[in-house]
């Protein structure tokens, strides 16, 4: 956890994005290494295989067309600095009320979940019972998921245009090449 | 002892405002998205650490008596982390697109363009 906290901070501090984006990799995997230590190894290895990897190759490949630089900042962060401080001290106050960590007896523990543990391999006859709450007890939160991925996959393609534009750098584009000229003179 | 038990919160609830002030006040486009990855991620981590119990394994069907950790939070993560991805694609496609219609991912320029105009 300490580990994750220094590589956040480095995050902040660095000017270079490609290092940037190599430590949220790095980050997205400790992660999913904490994940494992808090028995959680289906959300690890989604983790590591779709945030540490997917977001990563994502991030590389706009940063190939967005520049590696980051300009230094010109305004004085006091403002947002205040906001985030007194944010996060409203939320360590609330964690006062929170139960302590795995605790058995927290609320969280005592509504469905006996039941997906006891019933689910007998109804659902999956031995994981993460995959049969996944796919079976919230099937329908799981299509709502692949609906919202479905949008973004469309989203992406209506930005980026169908023909593979991302290939291909902004001034080779004759549609941008011939907007170009009239968004400098307005 | 309390705030041993309470450590990782204090840690998530840290990751959180770091990935929070990343947004707000960093002006890079391609950071400020790394920040909310960052945010991101916090939450997974409060419902994972949540869903933990002492003693507990994952929750995949052992013989005989065990303790299991809650599945719930873990499916909920679950989605949230592939929605997650789907977000920073939008985004990304988003942080593209301005660059070629502005030229520069840097917030005070964009501004400054739009001034201009």
């Amino acid at each position: 956890m300490t580990f994750l906290v220094a590589t956040a901070i480095a995050i902040v501090r660095m000017r270079c994005l490609f290092a940037v984006v190599m430590l949220s990799g790095i980050y997205s995997l400790t992660t999913a290494g904490v994940f494992i230590i808090l028995d959680a190894v289906d959300v690890a290895f989604t983790e590591a295989a779709v945030a540490a990897g997917v977001s990563t190759m994502l991030m590389l490949g706009s940063l190939t067309l967005t520049g590696h630089r980051q300009a230094p900042a010109r305004i004085a962060p006091i403002l947002p600095l205040t906001v985030v401080i007194l944010t996060g001290v409203v939320l360590l106050w609330g964690t006062s009320d929170m139960p302590r960590f795995g605790d058995p007896e927290a609320p969280v523990h005592r509504h469905v979940a006996p039941r997906y543990i006891q019933d689910s391999p007998g109804e659902i006859g999956v031995p994981n019972m993460v995959t049969s709450v996944l796919a079976s007890y919230r099937g329908f939160d799981t299509l709502g998921e692949t609906v919202v991925v479905f949008t973004a996959g469309i989203g992406v393609l209506a930005l980026l245009g169908i023909g593979g534009r991302r290939g291909r750098s902004a001034k080779d584009d004759p549609d941008d090449v011939a907007k170009r000229p009239t968004d400098d003179h307005e | 002892m309390d705030w041993i038990g309470q450590y990782n919160y204090y840690v998530v609830f840290f990751l959180m405002m770091t990935g929070f002030y990343v947004v707000v006040a960093q002006g890079n486009l391609v950071k400020k998205i790394v920040g909310l990855n960052i945010f991101q991620s916090s939450v997974f981590l409060l419902y994972i650490s949540m869903g933990k119990v002492q003693d507990g394994t994952a929750p995949i069907l052992l013989d005989g008596e065990a303790v299991y950790s809650n599945p719930l939070p873990h499916v909920l993560i679950l989605t949230a982390i592939v929605v997650g991805v789907a977000t920073t694609a939008l985004g990304l496609a988003l942080v593209v697109r301005i660059k070629e219609a502005y030229g520069t991912v840097e917030e005070d320029e964009i501004r400054e363009r739009d001034d201009d105009a």
